[in-house]
């Protein structure tokens, strides 16, 4: 983590797959529900450890602080599902639906890239899916590399956002 | 895309290096602005007493550090709330610290009060609109401090809302206390505090609004 925060990318990327394993095993033992929901859980604990990774205070230990944020996250989604299963029971024809507002509520990375604005996605493919280096996706998109990483920034951020208006 | 990819996203994301004290730079930025607003909106609307006769008076330094040792440990209690797992255990220490001492004091002080002149310590002539002048002051500090602390991580949102407020609102009071002529620190007990708190509440309220992620 110490290194993560120092830039390190390969420290951080370590750390937040290592994290996902611990992840997927505390809200397994939660949520008695399906793969589904605690993949969700998994990946938006993942992006709230690295959007506020600076909350992270260097003095205390590391892992009571990514735990209370999972934490956080699993009581999060305790709530909405009461609020959801709150909500009165609409017409029938929800029932023959092929479940639109589950699928709704998810966080489908995939889904949600789709409306970033193009050049800003290409970058992300580029980086992740080709493997190239922010420099030479930059390079291939026609940016400098600051506007490459301030680009993969903001996607983040977006997504984070659209999680957030999705519940 | 898979757990991984967004992995490979994130790595790629920390390649800039985390800036050091992240959350004091960012409540303690936002705040400062927010006192540059209160100082401009009280020179505007109420205006500044004689300093030159006020900072010889041991009144006007009672209040202000009051007032000022409350918004330091607001802010202590903030800084902790803000970080997922930690404990606000000094800064509510140190808060329960500063209002006892100034308790003592006032009761210190009303001991030796004449009878016909208690009423004035308690009341002064200003007590039903200090508070909110305080709260009011207070407004641009809170809607800063709480703007900067969505991108922190307060897990309880309606407390670090409060303690947000806290901190703030005793800015706005030492802000205040440049134009308030009050000298009892009866006073400045009961409706300081009453301003402040009454700033702690709105921040819990907005906290718990705004303050979700």
């Amino acid at each position: 983590m110490v290194r993560g925060l120092a830039g390190d990318d390969a420290a951080h990327a370590e750390l937040l797959s290592r994290m996902s394993i611990y992840l997927r095993r505390y809200f397994a033992r939660k949520l008695s529900s399906s793969d589904a929901d605690v993949e969700d859980l998994v990946q938006e604990t993942l992006l709230a450890i690295h959007l506020r990774r600076e909350t992270w205070d260097h003095k205390e230990p590391f892992t009571p602080w990514a735990y209370a944020i999972a934490r956080y996250k699993l009581i999060d989604q305790f709530r909405r599902r009461r609020i959801r299963r709150a909500e009165p029971i609409e017409a029938a024809e929800g029932l023959f639906s092929t479940d639109a507002d589950d699928t709704a509520a998810r966080l489908d990375v995939e889904r949600l890239l789709s409306g970033i604005p193009d050049r800003q996605r290409q970058v992300l493919r580029d980086v992740r899916i080709e493997g190239l280096s922010t420099r030479d996706a930059a390079r291939k998109a026609g940016m400098s590399e600051s506007a490459a990483k301030v680009s993969v920034h903001r996607s983040l951020r977006a997504l984070m956002r659209r999680v957030r208006d999705a519940n | 895309m898979q757990t991984d990819d967004l992995i490979a996203l994130m790595a790629a994301d920390a390649r800039k290096p985390v800036t050091p004290f992240p959350v004091t730079r960012r409540i303690g930025l936002a705040a400062f602005i927010g006192a540059i607003a209160s100082l401009v909106i009280l020179v505007l609307w109420l205006g500044v007493r004689d300093m030159a006769a006020a900072s010889a008076l041991p009144s006007y330094w009672m209040k202000t550090l009051y007032t000022s040792a409350l918004a330091g440990a607001g802010f202590l209690v903030t800084e902790r709330l803000c970080r997922p797992g930690a404990k606000p255990t000094n800064g509510l220490a140190a808060m329960t610290a500063v209002f006892t001492l100034m308790l003592g004091a006032a009761v210190f002080q009303l001991m030796s009060t004449s009878e016909e002149g208690i009423g004035d310590a308690l009341l002064g002539s200003t007590w039903n609109s200090c508070p909110w002048r305080i709260a009011a002051l207070a407004t641009p500090g809170l809607f800063f401090c709480l703007l900067s602390m969505r991108r922190l991580a307060p897990t309880r949102p309606a407390f670090a809302g409060a303690s947000a407020g806290l901190f703030v609102g005793g800015i706005a009071a030492t802000v205040y206390g440049l134009y308030c002529t009050e000298t009892s620190a009866a006073f400045t007990l009961i409706w300081y505090t009453c301003g402040i708190a009454l700033c702690a509440a709105v921040g819990a309220v907005a906290g718990w609004r705004l303050l979700r992620w």
